[in-house]
């Protein structure tokens, strides 16, 4: 740590990340819908028009793939956009821009043409939002070659992380966890980043001997929760803040199961070739012979986003994932998913 | 359920404009210019106030301005027609405000409301036909009510329990979209599903028909109407849309609902040029309204309607209107706007001009209001009642309806789901 740490929210560490990655490179512009005035429906941008001017924190108009495709224009002039993509819904709009051109241009120029962009990203549910405001769409994402994926825990790393997406030569895909972003914790917005941990790494965030369960984003915190929930139950739980899906930590967790034998994934996103499914095959092939059990995924059900009064049986809560922690310790039979039809 | 033979429909007010022979090009933007100039767009704090060349038959006082191409598409709208439109315009706003009320009271989780648009939803709401479909975006609640959407079917999506409120097909108005402009590319292939209809029928009718005298489908006139805002104009959708409508020549038309704000954006960022300047570079007639004129609303949108029907193809339409709520319950405008803009466009409210003229002519008296005010209170309790009527859904609803066919996977998933639920004693579900 350099400088002095504040408590703010993760809304305010991301405020924080962007304000000093803007004062770092005036190469850096913020481009997104209601970011000015408005300082974004999260207010995550919130002020930052005011510090730095029109000329370098956009308001777009309302067009996502138009958001994009200029990024890519003014990465090709040697700017470095940061995006905000206002609703994880409305990244699709843009998903041709990210996926065909973004991801690609590196490689197609053999390194000629870097695609420095952020993605900013509020993501998931949990918030009682409307239709196309709660999506987990992390897994098209982690799919598509040349693009790297984060998702942030805390406010530290809101604002740390953020700013080594931005440094970052690859385009990067940024979540923030829409319910987390009031969430409180102490932050030094004036990291040195070349202090920081890489953005690629997890972090044990609880040690524990008995289950290692993997997570991200918002769902770090259920984790915890089903951990202390557990220690009173006579488990002792570790929970790994995977932090970056793409490229993911294998190392970190592949020791951490080594130790544990028990492997639980808990995401929000559907569970069919989700991240969870990454994690457990990898597990499976590197670890084997210390397993104890099969890996379980605790995940959101395979159907579209629900409306509000049904997302408590779609989000994995405190319940579900001390079930799948039961599950692999035994303690409750496996729910593999039987009758499956061929 | 919502019935389109509920009388809120009216189908009186919308058949009335076809039977004119209107030509198709009245409204091109050649022989009468609806362009002001371009200097005026959103350039005051005011935003984008109707200007010179606007469609305008009553004024923001009430006075009735006689209009040489619009007046006969609203000469059937007699006092009594009027005062109709102005109660749906008092019934909206109620319902608007009663649902305002609903989410700060919890019983919505989120609600946007229309306050400030009821002429440019009424006006062009009530031109339809019944067997015509709407594609809306997600603030037409007045459009919605004219479909006969009563209740708690106006209200189950706000309260997070359905992803559609009403059966589509039954109030022939799709539900409300959130991606914004998507919905009117669904509008165009609408419409083009109505023009290829009408070629198989004029192929079935060319040939020597078996069951000849069937006839199906001859003489069909319906038309589609596609709602979404300033800020939808920026989208590739909504350019690709007209790009389908034109070269097709679908019977669509677009109705544009400038309320000079995309949250917090006005609609300068949006264009440099008047929305409805749009059209002329996808060969469509543009037409801009005053948004806040139910009578001129209606005009335009029977014509652009009549166009459409009869072979012309689309027509955008500009109704310039003012958003005097916020974006949603959720959004707070006085980050980004003046109480001056508010003051400006409160003068221009579509409600009182339609009063004062109807009390300039003697057609409205206090106890006509008082009607009019009662009709609203009785909708306002019937929304009230609905929805602590609607019931929560259940878990299942979670999987029902992923998929038409059975879906093993799936199917599975549930299975377990009910065997988790099934682990907690009753009532801890």
């Amino acid at each position: 740590m350099t400088g002095s740490t504040t408590q703010m929210t993760l809304a305010q560490g991301l405020n924080a990340g962007l304000r000093q990655a803007l004062s770092d490179d005036d190469h850096v512009v913020l481009l997104g819908e209601d970011i000015g005035a408005l300082g974004g429906v999260f207010r995550v941008t919130d002020g930052l028009q005011r510090e730095f001017g029109p000329r370098r924190v956009v308001d777009t108009p309302l067009a996502e793939s138009g958001i994009l495709g200029t990024a890519i224009g003014m990465s090709y002039r040697g700017y470095r956009p940061v995006v905000e993509i206002q609703f994880d819904g409305f990244v699709y709009v843009a998903f041709d821009q990210i996926v065909s051109q973004v991801a690609k241009m590196h490689a197609r120029t053999r390194g000629k043409v870097p695609m420095p962009i952020t993605i900013r990203i509020p993501v998931a549910g949990g918030i009682g939002a409307a239709e196309h405001h709660s999506e987990s769409p992390e897994t098209y994402f982690v799919h598509t070659a040349g693009l790297r994926v984060v998702s942030v825990s805390n406010p530290q790393d809101a604002s740390t992380v953020l700013r080594q997406a931005i440094a970052c030569d690859d385009p990067v895909i940024f979540f923030e966890p829409k319910r987390l972003y009031h969430v409180k914790g102490d932050v030094d917005p004036a990291v040195d980043l070349a202090d920081a941990p890489p953005m690629s790494s997890a972090h044990v965030v609880r040690p524990g001997r008995d289950v290692t369960v993997v997570s991200w984003g918002s769902h770090v915190a259920t984790a915890i929760d089903a951990a202390e929930a557990m220690a009173d139950d006579g488990a002792s739980v570790e929970v790994i803040d995977l932090r970056s899906l793409s490229p993911w930590d294998a190392d970190a967790v592949t020791e951490s199961v080594r130790r544990t034998g028990r492997l639980v994934v808990v995401h929000e996103g559907p569970r069919q070739v989700g991240v969870g499914a990454e994690v457990c095959a990898t597990v499976t092939e590197r670890c084997f012979e210390h397993l104890e059990a099969p890996p379980v995924r605790v995940t959101g059900h395979d159907v579209p986003y629900p409306p509000a009064k049904l997302e408590g049986h779609h989000v994995p809560d405190l319940d579900r994932v001390c079930h799948g922690i039961d599950q692999v310790l035994g303690r409750v039979p496996l729910d593999v998913l039987t009758g499956v039809a061929a | 359920m919502p019935s389109t033979t509920d009388p809120r429909t009216r189908d009186r007010l919308s058949r009335a404009g076809t039977s004119h022979e209107a030509s198709v090009d009245s409204a091109h933007g050649g022989a009468r210019d609806h362009v002001p100039a371009p200097t005026s767009l959103g350039t005051t704090p005011e935003g984008v106030d109707p200007g010179h060349g606007t469609v305008r038959l009553i004024d923001a006082d009430g006075v009735r301005h006689p209009d040489a191409t619009y007046d006969r598409w609203v000469e059937d709208v007699d006092h009594a027609a009027l005062r109709d439109l102005y109660e749906d315009m008092v019934v909206v706003r109620r319902i608007d405000t009663e649902a305002t009320a609903l989410q700060r009271q919890g019983q919505l989780a989120l609600w946007p409301p229309l306050l400030g648009q009821e002429a440019a939803q009424i006006g062009s709401a009530r031109a339809l036909e019944s067997d015509d479909f709407v594609f809306s975006s997600y603030r037409e609640h007045g459009v919605a009510h004219v479909r006969g959407i009563a209740g708690a079917d106006l209200l189950r999506v706000w309260r997070g329990v359905t992803g559609a409120g009403w059966d589509p097909h039954v109030a022939r108005m799709a539900p409300m979209q959130v991606i914004i402009g998507a919905q009117a590319l669904h509008a165009v292939g609408y419409a083009v599903g109505i023009l290829a209809d009408q070629g198989a029928d004029a192929e079935r009718d060319a040939r020597p028909a078996p069951d000849a005298g069937t006839a199906v489908g001859q003489g069909r006139t319906e038309a589609v109407i596609s709602y979404f805002g300033d800020g939808a104009m920026s989208q590739g959708d909504v350019a690709e849309a007209f790009t389908f409508a034109s070269t097709w020549t679908a019977p669509v038309v677009f109705f544009c609902q400038n309320n000079q704000w995309a949250i917090s954006e006005p609609v300068s960022l949006q264009s440099k040029v008047p929305l409805v300047e749009r059209a002329r570079g996808f060969a469509m007639p543009g037409v801009r309204v005053d948004g806040n004129d139910v009578l001129a609303v209606l005009a335009v949108t029977r014509e652009a309607l009549h166009r459409a029907r009869t072979g012309g193809g689309p027509t955008l339409i500009e109704a310039v209107t003012y958003r005097r709520g916020p974006h949603t319950t959720a959004d707070d405008p006085t980050r980004y706007r003046t109480t001056a803009e508010s003051e400006h466009w409160e003068a221009r409210d579509p409600l009182t001009r339609v009063a004062a003229h109807l009390r300039s002519e003697d057609a409205l008296d206090d106890d006509g209001e008082a009607r009019v005010q009662a009709a609203a209170d009785a909708v306002a309790a019937e929304l009230r009642a609905g929805v602590t009527s609607i019931e929560d859904p259940s878990w299942q609803d979670v999987f029902a309806d992923v998929y038409a066919a059975p879906h093993a996977e799936l199917a599975a998933e549930r299975d377990a789901y009910a065997r988790y639920l099934d682990g907690f004693e009753e009532g801890d579900r």
